[in-house]
This record gives structure tokens, C-alpha cells and sequence, in this order.
């Protein structure tokens, strides 16, 4: 049965990323910019890749830097690579760097690349902060007068209020909802209690500080000497905590429902800074150029909800479409890797993929499945790891591919959800 | 094939120069020629109205003067007589009814700056290789076609001045703040702008009465008339000029000194006075020994970066490793990334990588913070140089630098390590300053593919590149090597694998004399000076203490072990090792530095480590200067002698470039040339009498006292 790409298709050559840290700490004086061209930088020499191959970078980015929105053109533009390499950027939230991935695979699908870049970076530590109405009205206006009076009288009409600057939010603009009140809502809606959320956070900790210590997680990080002091290299991601223990977990505080609630700083992924990405080939261009693939696309979806509903559990509509466009089913999968935004997420979007429900909703007569746990989130997930927005696609086709070779597995399922109620599924294959 | 070519558009005489079989415009004699037959024409011709001059050369207006000509001048009367011609040319272009539009696409220089201001306006473009300059005094000269008249005139007393002076280039935006162009525009633009101004000219009747299209600022127009209009301002500006150039060329170079005067002779004064003082002048130092040592080096730098070019055209190297990121490690790379070199940069611990990367910057940063380069050039360049503490990305560079430690067991490892990650036929290339690269290459799979390339610290500024060859090294990898070399922007001479190869070698006789001088008592202030006074940028004891005490007498054990004798170290040397002083980097040497690395003063307490104790004695600066240059000579022509060197065209750019053997003197075969082979001999052999056998003349050198011969034709 045709599966993507319809006989042509599309290699996971290579995956790399920066490591990823907490906004605010190692990595804040670095853009996303610098860190998308890091790890580009690297994964180019890790993969001994002939420049004159790259056709196209697409990276992905939810808070743009307002001076230079292209950031796959900034990567691009770097001396090393040829000029004519197509590059631009993509936002879907959370799934941005799924999104970017499965572009460059459109692009190697439809023949018009074979060598595509995909990836995604966010710093956090480095959001735009914005000007009140007012205040930018009246730059404005100054900007187009012709005389220094008339330029001074601009600001006549600016008000105290106005000098209040804006930070960019984590709300839904639809519903006003943050991404914590919604997965709040989530864990009320789908009944996830606060232990069980806990419990969850504990094992991405813990697995993710086993994946950092045998190597096999770090396997995908490249250490980053963090410009522009060059005074420390950081080589692995530092919100990962070894030493947590349940206890510490359930003694925090509910965040965005000080009466009722259960998700907590302790069960949420972190805001973090990082980035990632993948290479990306078509099959004959990887067999030409002597590489191995990692793995193979096999099929992908997107699904969209209302963001009033339950903003984040669009992967559960997601997951059975890509599994059917692979022919393949929950079973087959040797390995699942889902985005854990928060804990509360990830348990409404596994209880989800059981509900008949859901099925219907999805238009399928049964239920995706039961996960199994021994196959879930092997080295932890984004709780532990931490959560670049624009980097995470990236980081967890990488994890998921590499794993999967070092299994022997054949198959493996990823999902992401994202804000804006979207959410991504995609089935890679191995040989 | 003539040299102008003239197309005439309406009344518009459209002239390009495109000199036939150079890659550049010169004011050669059959140029000078045409240029009187088209100012005929135009004399001539009522039809014309105006002029256009553009080169036909892409990076290039007009260069100057033909070099060639100017070394063949032999009297200072010829030299006089050629500037007068060069006045009489310029006073007609600038006499001309018909004006004149310099369109200037390139490096405008010399006599092409002295035309281009003669001219009655003058367009530049903003073309990365647009630069005016007066660069005579580099070769020994001043200019001879009125520039020392017209420069100051048209730009202002101080900014010409700084321009005669040191020979900078000026960039067009700068040129058109201080008045020296016009109007600067995009190269796409300049004939048809050119065109228009210059039948503007014609309309508006001739010189410059054009409105000026960008007045000099307020504060520049205030200091003009504060300092260069008036003349007390000016006798300031002159004493200033004048002590500044003393100290800059310790009276070793006559040239600015001559410009000065020629510039002073005719400013704020009548022309003529000038133009004659200038004439004169130009015959002097044309005919001087300076200009012909500097004119020579010149030549020799050229033809070894054609040499360089030429050799087999190896293919590009557009990715290079480099072993090591100490500071020779990360200069190398700096001025790799600069030139859009990938480089992957790797050392054995984090830590060290840091350190490189941060030492990578602080190059980079420098240009940035001198505006040679924006801040996205810069962070380009960072971008270029990845670290990593392991051998990946290997398995596509065609070239890799190794400036590890200075052990032959480690350049060993290292050289093994890294062969089983590159591809096959790549280049392993050395920076050792003391080991043999044969015994390098000894690791290697592929021993003809090991070559040394030894770079000189600080490397983004030392100009000099030895590029060593063993019996094995393959003449394509030499090739590659040089290639390289010049492209990082280095001049490059071959040397043969001998321990010290050649500029170290021949450094430290040098070096050891001047501790020998403190082993009999002298002064170690007395020996710097006397050396300085020789025309050494710095004296040989301040070099002692700028290398590092500690690697100073590494390297000379070293080649004390190889040659004997004759290359002992000194004893006072011996003692400040072994008392542990480092030098500058320590900030005690013999010398003492601030906390900044400002050097002080002599350290008073050195003496007590020295022989002869507080007991100082003098030695006469003659014979400071005589031992310590015929120690370095002596081992230039052995180097010579054994094959070291392939020229001794090579030696005198090697040690003028790699350890600042004064120009003015052209080198050490330049020296011996000059000072005539037997009478250097006779002084080693009065020097050997006193200090056998150290003195001992070489071989080759007895030889070319018996033949009174030359290392070069006179």
C-alpha cells in the first residue's frame, strides 16, 4: 500500500542538537539564530556533508527575533554554505520543528530537493519585549516627520500607560487560556490525578538522567562552546534531575489553579532555550552520497481542534490518521515518543488514545490503543529534557530514530501537540 | 596595442587606460607618450569639450609609477629629471581648457593619485578594492608629480600629511569627507555620472566650479583653519610631523623627512618654490641606498607571490583542520575564517577549545572594533570555526595544521590519530618552530604528504610563512602548502627541513652574541639601543624577553645540539632560565612590565645573575652592532651554503619579514653586498681571533670574498 512519499522516499540521515537549558541560564546570551546555526554548523561536520549538496534549510521558531524573522535565511546565510540554498521558517507553535521536517519532506517528495536541512531553535532567555500602542504610534509618526519640532511633537500625545512595555504571552488569543489553564483543564476533564502526574514527571526525570549517563541521550548533543565569552561549554541539558524524588514533586504548589489545580512547575516542561535539527535526504541521494539512514518517513498527519475544548490533545485525533497512512498500527510500533508539554497532557492524550470516543470523533471505529509504558518516552521527554518551542520537533525524531536503531526496532510513532488546539503524528520505518 | 582608447560621445572624449599585457595601470614611458598625444588632442580639439578617464582594469585606476624605471635610475639628476616631467605632464592636465573627470574604479595610487588630482574632478566608486593612496615613502620615495603640492591643497595640511607620510590607504566614503574625491557612486553608474559632470564642467567653464556635493563638516572646516591655515598652526603641525617620524624611523629612512620638506617648501606659500623643492628632493631619495634596498624587497616579495600562485595550480583548499588550539593554533585560525576558510579546530579537552575560540574572537573583534569589519562579517567568521575535542569532520579536509605542544612524541600521536580520520591524499602540514619534520613525518602513513608550515606569532600580523620540505615532501604537496600560505594573506618562502630552519636559525647567533655582550658586562639597555640604533624594531634582549625566556632557550639547546659550538648559549641567558623568569608574558624578564604588559624599565635586580655582577662595562655600540648583525649574517649564507634556502632572495624577505632585519638594509645578502664580501670576512676573522671558532666565516662566504663576488649583480 503507498505510503508517504509513493515510492520516493524520504531518509533521516542525521540528527543533531545543541543542549538544551533552562531560559534565563547557560544559554541566554545567545539567539535563536546563533543556536540554529550551531547546531547546523555541527551537524554538517559530524556528517561530513559536501556543502554544495544542501538545497534548502526550513527551520522552525515561535517567537521570532522582529529583526531578522527568516531564521532558516540567517542559518543559510552562513559562509560555509553556497548562497543558493533556499531557506524559510515555519510556525506551528510547539509542532513548529515537526512542521519544518515535514515541509523539507514534502519538498524531497515532490523531487524538487534531494539534500534538505530541517530543524527548529527558540531562546527564551531572549523573547522581544514590544512597545504599547502609543508609544509605537508615536515612533512612527516621528519617523515620518520631516522637522525636529514636528518630530518632538509626536511624543506630545504619549501617556504614562503607554511607557508600559509588552511581553509576548503564552495565551491562547482565542481563548485567553494559557497553556497551563488549559492542560489544568485537561487534567479536570480527563480525571489525571495530581499523583499519577507527578509520578509521570518523576520517570522523565529519572529516564532521561539515565539516557545523560549512559551516553545514549547525549549521543545527540553536541557540546556548545556558548558565545561570545567562550568561558563554558555546556555538554548536556541542565533542568534533567537526577536526584528528584516524588516527595519534592508533590510537595509544589499548583501553578495555574491555586484552588483546585494539579499541574505544577514539577510536572510542566520548563521554558527553555535550544536547537535542533535533522538531515534530510532523498533515499537515491543518500545511497549516491554513501550514507546510512537513521530511518525512513513513513506517514505523517496533523489534526486541529478548538482551542476551547482541550487545547492540547489534538495528537489523539493525529496519531490514528498517520497510522493509517502507514498501514500500520499501535502494535507495530516498536517505540512512541510523545511531547510531554506537561505531564497532565501526555496522560489525557494516552487516555485519549483508548477512548471510543475519540475514535469516533476521529472518524475510526476503534480506539488507537494502549500504549505500552515499556516503549514510551524511553529516555524521558520534554519535562526532564526541556522545551525549546521551535526545537522540540526536531529533538524528538532524532531521539526516536536513534533509539530505534540501537533496538533493532522497525517502527516508531511520534506525537506533538501544540498550541492553537493542532496537533502532529508521524511513523518513521527503519530500512 | 596602444594604451588609451578613446570613444567621444557628443563633445565628450570618453578615454579608458588599459595598460596591454599587465594587470595593471603604471605611468610607463610609452604610456607618459600617449597621455602627452591624447592632452595634445584635447589641447587641440574645439569639438571637446571635457574629458573622462576610466581604466580598463577591474581592480585597478592607475597604480603609480613603473617601478621597473624608477630601480633604473641611477643618478639622483635622472631621478630629478623624471620627476620635472612628471610636474610638466600634471600642469598640463591641470591647465587644461578641456577639463578632465578622474572616474576612478580600483586602487588609485601614487602618480594615479598625483593625476587624479591634477584633474579638475574626481568621481570614486564604492567598490571594495576603491582605495587612494600615496605609498612612495614605502619604497623609499616621496612623490615626484606634484603630489606633495596638490595633496595637501586639495585635502588639507594634516590629511595629507598623514597620507604622504605613512603611505595608508584611504577608503572613497573617508576620501570624500576630507574633499579628495568628489562624489563617490556605484561602479554601475560611474561613466554615466562621470559623463554628466564632466559636461557640467564644460558648461560651467572649466575647474571645479561645480557646487560642492558634500561640504566638509563644520568641525573638520574649524580645524583646517585652527591648525593648517594659519601659520603658527602650521609650524605645530610640521615639528609634530617631523618628531613623529623621527621616532617612527629612527633617522634610518630619509623619505618622510624628504616628503616633509617638499610639503613645507610649497604650503601656504607660491607653487613653484614647492614643485622645484619637491624635484630635488625626488632625485635624492630615488638615488638613495634605501629606495633600491626597499624597491628591491619589493620585487622579491612579488615574484615569491607569483612563485606562490603559479606553482602547479593546486586545487583550493576551502576546508582545513588545525591540531591545537593555543595561541598559534587559534591565530591560524583566525586568519583562515577571515578568509571564509572553514576550519575545524580541534584540541583535546574543553577547556583548551574554549580558549582557542575565545582567542579566535579577540582577532576577530579587533578588526570589528577597527570598523574593518561589520558585525555580521564578524560573526560570520566566528561561525566559520567549529571546535571539538574529537576527529569528526575530518573525512573532507584536504589539509590539516598541527600546533600542539612542541614534543615530538605528542606531534607523533597526534599525526597518527588524526591520518586515520582524514581522506586519503590529504596534506598533514606542521607548525614546529624546533622539531625536524622529517622525524614528524616518520608517524605518518604517508610521509610525502607531511610538509611544515611555520607561522610567526603573532599570526594574524607576522607576514612571514615557512613552508619546510623534507627529501620526501612531494612538490604537489609543496605547492598546496605555498598556495595556502598565500592566500592567508602570508609571504612565503621554501625552506629546507634543518633544525631552526632558517629565521630561528639565523636569530640565534644573533641572540646569543647580545647575552654574550652581558656575559663580558655590557649593559643590557646599551645592547638593545645600539641594535635599534642599527635599525631593529626591537633590541635583541626586549626580543628575549617578547618570545619568552623559557622558549628562547629551548630553542637554542636545541640548535646548540645540532650545530655546536658555534651556536652556545650565553651564560646570562642560562642563569635567567634557570632563576625561572619568563619574560614579558610573566612580566619579569630582563626587563620589567605593569600589570598591562608595558614594558618598564631594566630590572635592576637581574644583574646579580649575570657574571659579571653590578660591574657594568661598556661596549661601543660598533661592536655591539658589528658582532650581534655578522653572527646573524654569517649563519644566513651557511643557510645558504647547505640548501636551507633556495636564494638569497629568499633569505633577505625571510628575515625582513619573520624577525625584522631592518629594510632599509634590504636583508643580510643585501647587507654583505653592500658592506663588500671581503670586508666582512676580514671583520668575522678579527671577530673569530678574539672568540674562536663562533666567528668563523661560512665557507661560501670565503669563496665570494677570494671572487670578490656578489649575491646579487649590482
Amino acid at each position: 500500500m503507498p505510503t508517504f512519499g509513493n515510492g520516493r522516499r524520504v531518509a533521516i540521515v542525521a540528527g543533531l542538537r545543541t543542549p538544551f537549558a533552562k531560559a534565563g541560564t547557560v544559554l541566554k546570551s545567545m539567539s535563536a539564530i546563533e543556536l540554529g546555526r550551531a547546531c547546523v554548523a555541527e551537524l554538517i561536520e559530524r556528517t561530513n556533508l559536501d556543502v554544495g549538496q544542501v538545497q534548502a534549510i526550513v527551520f522552525g521558531t515561535v517567537i521570532p527575533s522582529v529583526l531578522a524573522p527568516n531564521i532558516a535565511r540567517e542559518v543559510a546565510l552562513m559562509p560555509m554554505l553556497p548562497k543558493g540554498v533556499q531557506a524559510f521558517t515555519v510556525s506551528r507553535a510547539c509542532a513548529s520543528a515537526n512542521q519544518a521536517i515535514t515541509d523539507a519532506a514534502d519538498q524531497i517528495v515532490l523531487g524538487h530537493a534531494d539534500v534538505v536541512i530541517a530543524g527548529g531553535a527558540e531562546s527564551l532567555s531572549n523573547v522581544p519585549i514590544l512597545h504599547s500602542r502609543g508609544l509605537t504610534d508615536a515612533f512612527m509618526t516621528a519617523n515620518r516627520a520631516k522637522s525636529v519640532p514636528q518630530k518632538l511633537q509626536a511624543f506630545t500625545r504619549v501617556r504614562p500607560r503607554d511607557l508600559r512595555p509588552i511581553a509576548p504571552a503564552i495565551a491562547e488569543p482565542s481563548t485567553g487560556e494559557t497553556m497551563g489553564q488549559s492542560a489544568e483543564k485537561m487534567a479536570k476533564i480527563n480525571h489525571i490525578p495530581r499523583d499519577e502526574q507527578d509520578q509521570f514527571a518523576l520517570r522523565s526525570h529519572r529516564l532521561a538522567s539515565a539516557g545523560t549517563t549512559d551516553g545514549r541521550l547525549t549521543a545527540e548533543i553536541a557540546p556548545l562552546y556558548v558565545s561570545p565569552r567562550y568561558e563554558t561549554v555546556v555538554t548536556s541539558d541542565n533542568g534533567i534531575r537526577e536526584q528528584t524524588s516524588y516527595d519534592q514533586l508533590a510537595a509544589l504548589k499548583p501553578v495555574f489553579d491555586r484552588m483546585y489545580g494539579t499541574v505544577t512547575a514539577g510536572n510542566s516542561s520548563p521554558l527553555t532555550d535550544g536547537g535542533a535539527a535533522v538531515l534530510l535526504m532523498s533515499e537515491s541521494r543518500a545511497r549516491t552520497l554513501g550514507y546510512a539512514p537513521l530511518a525512513f518517513v513513513r506517514s505523517y498527519a496533523y489534526a486541529a481542534l478548538d482551542p476551547g475544548e482541550q487545547l492540547l490533545q489534538a495528537p489523539v485525533l493525529a496519531a490514528p490518521v498517520a497510522l493509517r497512512r502507514a498501514g500500520l498500527s499501535l502494535r507495530d510500533m516498536d517505540l512512541v515518543e510523545m511531547h510531554e508539554a506537561f505531564a497532565a497532557q501526555v496522560l489525557s492524550n494516552l487516555a485519549g488514545f483508548e477512548s471510543k470516543q475519540w475514535a469516533e470523533r476521529a472518524g475510526f471505529p476503534s480506539p488507537v490503543g494502549e500504549v505500552d509504558r515499556t516503549r514510551l518516552n524511553v529516555m524521558g521527554g520534554s519535562i526532564a529534557i526541556g522545551h525549546p518551542f521551535g526545537a522540540t520537533g526536531a529533538r524528538i525524531l532524532t531521539t526516536l530514530c536513534q533509539e530505534l536503531g540501537r533496538r533493532g526496532g522497525q517502527f516508531g510513532l511520534l506525537t506533538v501537540c501544540a498550541a492553537g488546539g493542532m496537533g502532529h503524528a508521524m511513523v518513521v520505518e527503519r530500512a | 596595442m596602444p594604451a588609451l582608447s578613446v570613444e567621444v560621445r557628443d563633445d565628450i572624449a570618453v578615454v579608458t587606460f588599459d595598460l596591454p599585457d599587465a594587470s595593471v595601470n603604471t605611468f610607463t614611458r610609452a604610456a607618459r607618450e600617449e597621455f602627452t598625444a591624447l592632452l595634445e588632442r584635447l589641447e587641440r580639439d574645439a569639438s571637446l569639450h571635457a574629458a573622462v578617464l576610466l581604466s580598463g582594469k577591474p581592480e585597478v585606476w592607475i597604480a603609480g609609477a613603473d617601478v621597473e624605471e624608477l630601480a633604473a635610475l641611477s643618478t639622483a639628476g635622472d631621478a630629478e629629471r623624471l620627476s620635472r616631467q612628471g610636474h610638466e605632464l600634471m600642469d598640463r592636465v591641470e591647465r587644461l581648457r578641456t577639463p578632465i573627470v578622474a572616474a576612478i574604479n580600483g586602487a588609485c595610487m601614487g602618480g594615479g593619485l598625483e593625476l587624479a588630482l591634477a584633474c579638475a574632478y574626481r568621481v570614486a566608486t564604492e567598490h571594495p578594492k576603491t582605495v587612494l593612496a600615496a605609498p612612495e615613502v614605502q619604497l623609499g620615495l616621496i612623490p615626484g608629480a606634484g603630489g606633495t603640492q596638490r595633496l595637501p591643497k586639495t585635502i588639507g595640511l594634516r590629511a595629507a600629511l598623514d597620507m604622504i607620510l605613512t603611505g595608508k590607504s584611504v577608503r572613497p566614503r573617508r576620501a570624500l569627507q576630507t574633499g579628495l574625491v568628489d562624489e563617490v557612486v556605484h561602479p554601475a553608474i560611474l561613466r554615466d555620472i562621470a559623463v554628466t559632470r564632466a559636461r557640467e564642467l564644460a558648461a560651467a567653464g572649466g575647474r571645479n566650479r561645480l557646487p560642492r556635493r558634500n561640504p566638509s563638516t563644520s568641525r573638520g572646516a574649524a580645524q583646517r583653519l585652527l591648525l593648517d591655515d594659519n601659520p603658527i598652526g602650521r609650524a605645530v603641525v610640521f615639528r609634530q610631523a617631523r618628531e613623529q617620524t623621527l621616532a617612527r624611523t629612527h633617522g634610518h629612512y630619509p623619505a618622510p623627512l624628504a616628503a616633509l620638506e617638499a610639503v613645507r617648501a610649497g604650503y601656504g606659500g607660491s607653487g613653484d618654490r614647492g614643485f622645484e623643492t619637491e624635484a630635488r628632493l625626488f632625485g635624492t631619495v630615488a638615488a638613495s641606498d634605501v629606495a633600491k634596498q626597499l624597491i628591491f624587497l619589493f620585487f622579491a616579495s612579488n615574484a615569491l607571490k607569483k612563485d606562490a600562485e603559479g606553482s602547479g595550480r593546486p586545487a583550493p583548499v576551502d576546508k582545513i583542520g588545525i591540531l591545537g588550539t593555543g595561541f598559534m593554533g587559534a591565530g591560524i585560525a583566525a586568519i583562515a575564517a577571515q578568509r571564509g576558510i572553514v576550519v575545524r579546530f580541534k584540541d583535546t579537552d574543553h577547556g583548551r577549545v574554549l580558549k582557542g575560540l575565545a582567542a579566535v574572537r579577540d582577532v576577530l573583534r579587533e578588526r570589528l572594533a577597527k570598523r574593518q569589519i561589520t558585525r555580521q562579517e564578524f560573526e560570520d567568521q566566528m561561525s566559520l570555526v567549529s571546535g571539538t575535542t574529537e576527529y569528526t569532520g575530518f573525512a573532507n579536509v584536504p589539509l590539516v595544521i598541527e600546533a600542539v605542544f612542541e614534543d615530538l612524541t605528542v606531534k607523533r600521536q597526534v599525526v597518527a590519530e588524526v591520518e586515520a580520520a582524514l581522506p586519503p591524499g590529504a596534506i598533514v602540514a606542521s607548525n614546529t618552530s624546533t622539531i625536524p619534520i622529517t622525524r614528524i613525518a616518520e608517524a605518518s602513513r604517508t610521509p610525502a604528504h607531511v610538509i611544515g608550515m611555520h607561522f610567526f606569532s603573532p599570526v594574524p600580523k607576522m607576514p612571514l610563512l615557512e613552508v619546510i620540505v623534507t627529501a620526501q615532501t612531494d612538490p604537489q604537496v609543496t605547492a598546496a602548502a605555498v598556495a595556502l600560505g598565500a592566500r592567508l594573506g602570508k609571504t612565503v618562502i621554501i625552506v629546507h627541513d634543518s633544525p631552526g630552519f632558517y629565521a630561528n636559525r639565523i636569530l640565534a647567533p644573533y641572540i646569543n652574541e647580545a647575552g654574550k655582550m652581558l656575559d663580558e658586562g655590557a649593559a643590557i639597555d646599551a645592547v638593545d639601543r645600539a641594535l635599534v640604533a642599527f635599525g631593529f624594531p626591537v633590541g635583541p634582549i626586549t626580543l628575549v624577553d617578547e618570545v619568552g625566556i623559557d622558549v628562547a632557550g629551548k630553542s637554542g639547546h636545541i640548535l646548540a645540539d645540532a650545530f655546536g659550538a658555534r651556536m652556545a648559549p650565553s651564560v646570562s641567558l642560562q642563569r635567567v632560565i634557570a632563576a625561572g623568569r619568563f619574560g614579558r608574558k610573566g612580566r619579569k624578564g630582563f626587563y620589567l612590565y605593569s600589570d598591562a604588559g608595558k614594558k618598564q624599565g631594566v630590572d635592576p635586580t637581574i644583574y646579580a645573575l649575570l657574571p659579571t655582577g653590578a660591574q657594568r662595562s661598556t661596549i661601543g655600540d660598533d661592536e655591539i652592532q658589528r658582532r650581534a648583525v655578522l653572527a646573524m649574517v654569517n649563519e644566513a649564507v651557511r643557510c645558504l651554503e647547505e640548501g636551507v634556502l633556495r636564494a638569497p632572495r629568499d633569505g633577505d624577505v625571510g628575515a625582513v619579514f619573520g624577525i625584522g632585519f631592518p629594510p632599509f638594509r634590504g636583508g643580510p645578502f643585501r647587507y654583505i653586498d653592500a658592506v663588500g664580501a671581503a670586508t666582512v670576512v676580514r671583520q668575522l676573522e678579527g671577530l673569530n681571533d678574539r672568540f674562536p671558532p663562533r666567528f668563523q666565516p661560512a665557507d661560501l662566504l670565503l669563496d665570494m670574498a677570494r671572487k670578490d663576488g656578489r649575491f646579487y649583480p649590482k
